[in-house]
């Protein structure tokens, strides 16, 4: 939050400590989603197109409630839908409002080649710059969630922000405000994770669903987006919701490993020649100068 | 010996000496076309590849503009390889004398040629760079339309995304080690090799050293200083 470089560590000439010390709490931002009671009205989709200013895209109908396949580089919020077939062979509605899960340890911003392209604020949210982007799509392979999405137009790759904007002014993000059902919420990392825990437990207590519990996958550090599931055993069944998502290993060797292999080998190969070059020098042919014809 | 002094005694050779044509204008060109859409694609791959190197973006005009160029100068390499793939295949084709060339090889790279056996038109170590960027290429290429639509690798099939990056950080590093050689041998190495490649000519008696089977043959029934220069 803005506020956060304002926020006063040491006082001059001040009888006791700095004015609000320690009163502030974590400021990693999360948002929470319980799927428990997600009703799809697709009400933040709508929120999101008219907070950032994109107008509503052609839809696809495929026999579902589903707007569209997936999200876009002009639909940063899209309810997944997913017509799941309990054990006992009857039917649930599984809703699960897909974004970007501002992951603490984001796969775009490690396999982005664009100085600054990308950032994560200190209070977790993780956004595109699109002055800095290249619109090398680096960043689409480097996403464990498939959010990264190009516009051909401006060649900049475009995803949910968290509305940095709103948050940044105090606000929450626009799809938290048009949740009619409070499905949604927005505070810290801390009261996020508390209140999704309390209504797993709550689902698992007092509702008999046993395997409720909170996504907020590890193999990414933690997301700033949780949510709170029906069977947290099967995420994959909620759109694709990845189960254990990680940075592709492959993108952590060629950001990693890779770059050290291939800068050694590079200037190896540059030292090896210049090395070569200064033991046996160049190879001359001694041209006659007798005009016979070039014998040696 | 200094390169001026190099240059006096070619021109001797020019004078005294005869002169053979060993790459003809359109082999220039193709050479030229490749090598400036392959260096363009270097400085902008590099660009990409290294946060310290991201400078190099600029000396092109700056990282959007190198993104867009980049695949299209990358085409325009393939295709200028491929050209020269029909125009040399058959001349880079692996041959009894590279066999016994490439054996012994530590010798030409020591400077001992008198110990060499002789070589055709282009020798084992060309060859093997010819090769090296050809089949570079061709993984660039595919490797590249990858990287170039990633988005329309579907999501289920996202092993290729991860492919296409792997294959062509590692395709792009073997012919930046191969790019380094022949520039080095081209240029600074192999006296005589850089001037072959812009005007077209070589001394017999360079011929004669580097490529002896070559020499015989582009000579058989005539005598050099009769061979008019070509271009």
């Amino acid at each position: 939050m803005s506020q956060a470089t304002l926020a006063i560590r040491r006082i001059s000439g001040h009888a006791g400590p700095p004015p609000g010390e320690d009163v502030e709490r974590d400021y990693q931002v999360c948002k929470l989603i319980d799927t428990t009671t997600c009703i799809g009205c697709k009400a933040c989709e709508v929120a999101c197109l008219e907070w950032n200013g994109y107008s509503f895209t052609d839809t696809v109908f495929d026999n579902s409630y589903q707007t569209m396949p997936s999200t876009a580089w002009n639909y940063w919020n899209l309810i997944k839908f997913n017509e799941h077939e309990r054990e006992d062979g009857s039917i649930t509605l599984l809703m699960r409002k897909d974004q970007c899960m501002h992951c603490a340890d984001p796969g775009c911003l490690a396999a982005c080649p664009a100085d600054g392209a990308i950032v994560q604020y200190t209070n977790g949210i993780v956004d595109f710059q699109q002055q800095n982007c290249i619109g090398c799509g680096y960043c689409v392979s480097g996403c464990p969630f498939d959010i990264p999405k190009f516009n051909p137009a401006t060649k900049k790759m475009f995803k949910c922000t968290l509305c940095v904007d709103r948050v940044s002014e105090g606000l929450e993000p626009a799809c938290i405000k048009s949740c009619p059902t409070g499905c949604l919420h927005f505070g810290s990392k801390e009261d996020m994770s508390y209140l999704a825990e309390t209504r797993a437990k709550q689902l698992r207590e007092n509702y008999g669903i046993e395997k409720a519990g909170v996504y907020d996958p590890a193999g990414v550090g933690g997301t700033g987006v949780i949510y709170v599931l029906h069977d947290v055993t099967n995420p994959e069944a909620y759109g694709g919701l990845p189960k254990d998502p990680h940075i592709p290993w492959v993108v952590r060797f060629w950001k990693g490993p890779a770059k050290w292999i291939g800068n050694l080998a590079m200037l190896g190969g540059i030292l090896g020649v210049t090395l070569h070059y200064l033991r046996f020098g160049p190879k001359q042919v001694h041209e006659p100068r007798d005009g016979n014809g070039g014998q040696l | 010996m200094s390169a001026s002094h190099v240059i006096s005694s070619e021109r001797a050779a020019g004078e005294g000496g005869g002169r053979i044509l060993r790459y003809t204008l359109s082999e220039r060109v193709h050479h030229w076309v490749a090598a400036f859409t392959y260096i363009y694609c270097l400085i902008t791959g590099l660009a990409f590849w290294s946060p310290y190197m991201y400078w190099l973006a600029a000396l092109v005009g700056g990282g959007p503009t190198a993104r867009f160029w980049h695949p299209w100068f990358g085409l325009a390499f393939a295709v200028s390889v491929l050209w020269m793939y029909k125009m040399w295949h058959r001349d880079m084709n692996i041959t009894d004398a590279d066999r016994r060339w490439s054996k012994a090889m530590k010798y030409y790279i020591k400077n001992e040629d008198e110990e060499l056996p002789p070589e055709g038109r282009f020798n084992y170590g060309q060859k093997l760079f010819f090769w090296v960027m050809f089949y570079g290429i061709l993984l660039l290429l595919i490797s590249g339309i990858g990287l170039w639509f990633v988005e329309s690798i579907p999501w289920s099939l996202r092993w290729l995304r991860y492919l296409a990056v792997t294959v062509h950080v590692a395709a792009a590093l073997a012919t930046i080690g191969a790019f380094i050689i022949h520039v080095y041998m081209g240029t600074a190495m192999v006296r005589g090799g850089f001037t072959s490649i812009i005007r077209g000519e070589v001394s017999t008696a360079w011929a004669k050293t580097h490529h002896r089977l070559w020499y015989d043959e582009v000579t058989k029934g005539r005598s050099p200083e009769t061979r008019s220069p070509e271009r």
